[in-house]
């Protein structure tokens, strides 16, 4: 399916700081002739035009304010980052084929088609060079949320074979197994098994009626499985009928990061069907951002109609539970900063929960500067931390994020999202900072009071 | 029929018909799209009162980006606002809108709207200047940017012209002006220009969606 060039091999074992970017700057996938690929990608371009993304791409002033909150081209000065070029093709195609002007545009060839070579310099811009993080769309004076376009772009460029290697394969590995990391059900039951036995704790698995469905990250499970542990201590201090599902535990969609909606689609629906069966009134979401998104935001447009449960990123439910009394404390002596998944906070509007949690713990909590809704992203999201060449760009666009953190000079970094956890994790090692990323649930389930009553 | 017949006749009337149907033909194009259902269920209520708050908060740069978005935003500002005194608040601007509408309110000084329109024709001209020298707005402009940019400020120019009148009439100084205004009403539905009125419509689809989701908007 996917096409690796002999200079751009996939070694997903080297060192990624040992790696050298390729040669060439784009990928593809399958044997699509070149118009064939053209023809995909518009087609699929079209598709997402409705009169959401219509008027946003008919508004756009090209003042390039947008430029100015973006963390790439903050960081580099190169134009090409500005935001609302990365969707310059996209709105070609807008205005090319279904505009109230297209005749015109078509007629007397004010826009050209697209071209091949357009859309393989635009995997770069829509890929590499955006983790969706939504900044841009806070800025623009005409309210233009050119993050969620760039997202739909790339389900042109998926649709196209037109998307990196990485992300692919990490997508489609999700697709097959079930999770991005190929984590299998087996391998799930085996390391929950593991960890409530290095914690003692009781970890329900495949338990048939439940109210709270749990789930996890692959991230969490493979590179954190503490998670885990920390979820079940969560939830059974706050008594909750609670389970783990191995025929729906994965969180994370690879799909929507990469721009493969069915693939997007059958993760979700996963997901559901597991609450579904179990009776569960509450998914509760891991720490994790671009889950949150699929789910909270996304997953019933997916299921098309309701969900009929509540779904809820676990920083809501901690501050939920503390705020009822559901589960208690110890307050913590210590200083911190939070840093807020873009998917949670900024674009997903869970800002509050966290700063909610953190006022239980008792820390002296640091606001960044311009924190909150306004922070800058980690640089891994949107499926960016998966590709490697992009690995010098996300590098340094992490200074932005390293002197925000800084400057608080607070004891301990925490977040609630893995995957920035993983991005932090990554740069921290290539820069050898000083903070390490801690996790706001561990914190939580480290300090939960025994005595609940 | 003299310049200024026409002028002030058949070509301001074609105008506003071209202006009118470009607008509605915009909109409805957009409107007649599909509506994607959002069935997430919203954590706040969203809708027309959302649309509202942001078609006015927008109107204001976040403080996070105040300083790196001054320059322009100040120029706009001035540009704007600049506009709206000379085409609202000009005397003789007030007498032509009266024999449309019947109504009539207080317009400012002419020394006054003199000043506004030099500072408007300013504003506008570091805004172009801008634009060829940012390497953003190099990259991302267009034809439209800057066709949209002339239309805007020729009737400014020309209106700044007719007092004075050392090598042309009074009379066809005014019918150049009103030429000028046909043009731009005539262009403004089809480029960048038809933010006149899409600011309402891309503003208010942010805050109904943000809105909902509780999210910062």
């Amino acid at each position: 399916m996917t096409t690796v060039d002999g200079r751009h091999t996939i070694d997903r074992e080297a060192e990624r700081i040992a790696y050298k970017p390729p040669e060439i700057r784009h990928d593809t996938q399958g044997d699509l002739s070149t118009e064939e690929r053209v023809e995909h990608a518009m087609h699929h371009f079209v598709k997402n035009f409705n009169t959401q993304t219509a008027s946003y791409l008919d508004g756009c002033l090209h003042c390039g304010m947008c430029a100015d909150a973006c963390h790439y081209h903050v960081r580099t000065d190169d134009p090409r980052y500005t935001p609302i070029w990365k969707i310059e093709l996209f709105k070609q195609a807008y205005k090319r084929e279904v505009g109230p002007f297209a005749f015109f545009y078509r007629l007397f060839g004010f826009k050209k088609k697209v071209t091949i070579k357009q859309l393989e310099e635009w995997q770069h811009l829509l890929y590499d060079s955006c983790t969706v993080c939504g900044r841009c769309s806070l800025v623009c004076p005409m309210g233009i949320d050119i993050a969620g376009m760039v997202s739909m772009a790339r389900h042109g460029m998926f649709k196209a074979g037109l998307i990196p290697h990485e992300l692919h394969e990490t997508a489609k590995k999700a697709a097959e197994t079930g999770s991005p990391l190929g984590v299998t059900a087996e391998k799930f039951e085996d390391r929950l098994e593991w960890m409530a036995d290095e914690h003692d704790v009781e970890i329900p698995v495949d338990v048939e009626q439940a109210d709270v469905l749990a789930c996890m990250s692959s991230i969490e499970i493979q590179k954190y499985p503490e998670s885990m542990a920390a979820t079940a201590r969560i939830l059974n201090a706050a008594g909750e009928s609670w389970t783990f599902r191995t025929d729906g535990f994965e969180a994370t969609n690879f799909g929507m990061l990469s721009g493969n909606t069915e693939w997007q689609k059958e993760a979700t629906l996963k997901l559901i069907n597991a609450a579904v069966k179990i009776g569960a009134k509450t998914v509760v979401l891991p720490e994790c951002g671009h889950a949150y998104m699929a789910m909270r935001w996304m997953g019933a447009n997916m299921y098309g109609k309701p969900l009929p449960f509540k779904v809820l990123h676990i920083s809501e439910y901690l501050a939920d539970a503390l705020n009822a009394g559901k589960i208690k404390v110890k307050k913590v002596d210590k200083s911190v900063t939070y840093h807020d998944p873009c998917q949670v906070s900024r674009r997903g509007g869970a800002t509050k929960a966290a700063r909610d949690v953190l006022k239980h713990l008792g820390v002296d909590h640091r606001e960044m500067k311009y924190g909150g809704d306004y922070n800058w992203c980690c640089g891994g999201g949107g499926g960016v931390v998966t590709i490697k060449r992009a690995d010098e760009l996300r590098h340094r666009v992490f200074k932005l994020k390293m002197d925000q953190v800084e400057a608080t000079e607070a004891d301990e970094l925490l977040s609630s999202c893995a995957n920035c956890r993983q991005s932090f994790d990554d740069s921290q090692e290539h820069f050898g900072w000083k903070y390490k990323m801690g996790s706001l649930m561990e914190m939580v389930a480290e300090n939960l009071e025994e005595d609940n009553s | 029929m003299d310049l200024l017949e026409f002028a002030r006749g058949p070509a301001l009337q074609w105008a506003a018909y071209i202006l009118v149907a470009g607008t509605i033909w915009r909109i409805v194009g957009i409107v007649l799209l599909e509506k994607k259902p959002d069935y997430s269920e919203p954590r706040k209520s969203g809708g027309y009162p959302a649309a509202i708050k942001v078609i006015w908060t927008r109107a204001f740069t976040a403080e996070p980006f105040a300083k790196a978005t001054l320059y322009p935003k100040m120029m706009a500002y001035v540009m704007h606002i600049g506009l709206f005194a000379v085409i609202f608040l000009f005397t003789p601007h007030i007498v032509f809108f009266e024999g449309w509408t019947g109504f009539d309110w207080p317009g400012l000084p002419n020394s006054v709207i003199f000043f506004i329109g030099v500072a408007t024709l300013v504003s506008g001209v570091a805004l172009l200047v801008r634009r060829l020298t940012n390497p953003v707005l190099k990259l991302i402009s267009n034809f439209d940017d800057y066709f949209s940019w002339f239309v805007t400020l020729l009737p400014v120019v020309t209106g700044l012209l007719i007092p004075v009148r050392a090598l042309f009439r009074y009379e066809d100084l005014l019918a150049i002006h009103i030429l000028s205004v046909a043009l731009l009403l005539i262009w403004l539905p089809f480029g960048k220009l038809g933010h006149t009125f899409l600011v309402f419509v891309t503003r208010g689809t942010t805050g109904m969606v943000f809105e909902r989701r509780g999210a910062k908007t």
